[in-house]
């Protein structure tokens, strides 16, 4: 990235757009850092889930599947399962900003759904380039910060359920599938995952339902034929959050033709 | 103390998928069907971790104030409302409700 002064900086459209998408991504660290040590993790365990492993909805899954009784294979699992589509963001972002030497590994930590959407945004490398690092950089910052303010909120509220931090996580994780929904497709991969997690409550140890869902819809991707870039929405999408009204779907800004994998 | 073990194995594995994009030949991955089920896999995991923190009590299923957390939810969403405002309506849903008296 070329050295630029700030002010100058700052007056790229993929940089503000980072920064916006920063403030917005941030904020909800702060429902995160709460939910996570109601679910029974301390202050320091949530830390390392944002710091290390950095990535919203594994972060919320692996909680999630905490508060819910189950172990910590299945919420490990669960979490892994999840990070699988930072690999599809990273082939993208590698294609496109070719980052080299340490900043191949800097690049790599910083690829969520966010900075990828970001990025792959702009048309120009240079604010490809600018759009991810700002967006990548930013969200890190801000995550970690609120993340540690949710904590230390969520540690002195007392009984969770009394303040409905149970029904703080259900609407999280509805509002992370919600921008996924677009089409009847994700809307019946949504329906038969959720019919089958249902299913399997009574009959298996807590968390592995949630890992059956994924094998079903695993499965289901595998099978049949449809939008390549499916469910591969970001859960704040930069370019929507800031044209209220306009909603492209992801294959529109992501299928520009130089990465491979974002093909229409 | 296991908790911690299965924490940063979790940690460890996320990184190892976002290098992994980075370090492989693009021809590896070019696969569209890993690009479609990575996707299909996120869809149906965030749905099953919706329903399962909607109506999971450890293996038995149970109606009780997060069914209007859910909806509360759904409606902040269908407004278009930010995600934070999200949150907090499906909290200040399951919170009145269990204020009224239904757990």
């Amino acid at each position: 990235m070329p050295i630029t002064w700030p002010p100058k900086l700052l007056r790229s459209p993929a940089v503000r757009v980072g920064l916006s998408i920063s403030v917005a991504t941030g904020l909800y660290g702060v429902s995160f850092g709460a939910l996570s040590v109601t679910s029974g993790l301390d202050f320091w365990q949530t830390m390392a889930l944002s710091l290390l492993l950095f990535s919203g909805g594994s972060q919320f899954a692996f909680i999630g599947v905490v508060a819910g009784g189950g172990s910590g294979v299945a919420a490990m699992g669960a979490a892994t399962l999840l990070g699988m589509r930072n690999g599809i963001y990273g082939m993208q972002l590698n294609a496109l900003l070719q980052p080299r030497g340490w900043r191949r590994f800097a690049a790599a930590h910083v690829t969520i759904d966010e900075s990828t959407a970001t990025s792959t945004g702009q048309s120009d490398p240079d604010e490809q380039r600018r759009g991810f690092w700002a967006a990548g950089i930013g969200i890190f910052v801000l995550w970690n910060v609120f993340t540690a303010v949710g904590a230390l909120a969520g540690g002195a509220l007392g009984d969770p359920k009394q303040w409905g931090l149970d029904g703080a996580a259900v609407a999280a994780f509805l509002g992370l599938l919600w921008p996924r929904l677009k089409g009847r497709e994700p809307v019946a991969i949504a329906v038969v995952s959720a019919l089958a997690t249902v299913l399997a409550v009574p009959f298996v140890p807590a968390g592995v339902p949630i890992l059956i869902a994924a094998v079903v819809a695993a499965v289901i991707g595998w099978l049949s034929h449809g939008r390549q870039d499916e469910g591969l929405e970001p859960d704040i999408d930069p370019y929507t959050e800031r044209h209220p009204g306009h909603h492209p779907g992801a294959g529109q800004y992501k299928g520009n033709g130089t990465n491979p994998g974002g093909a229409k | 103390m296991s908790l911690w073990v299965w924490l940063l194995l979790s940690c460890l594995f996320a990184y190892a998928w976002k290098l992994v994009g980075y370090l492989l030949p693009d021809s590896l991955l070019q696969n569209p069907r890993m690009s479609r089920m990575a996707g299909t896999m996120t869809i149906g995991l965030l749905a099953s971790l919706t329903i399962v923190n909607t109506l999971a009590s450890g293996q038995a299923l149970v109606l009780d104030a997060r069914l209007g957390a859910l909806a509360a939810a759904a409606a902040a969403l269908f407004l278009r409302a930010p995600f934070l405002v999200v949150v907090l309506a499906g909290a200040g849903a399951a919170a009145l409700l269990r204020l009224a008296g239904w757990n």
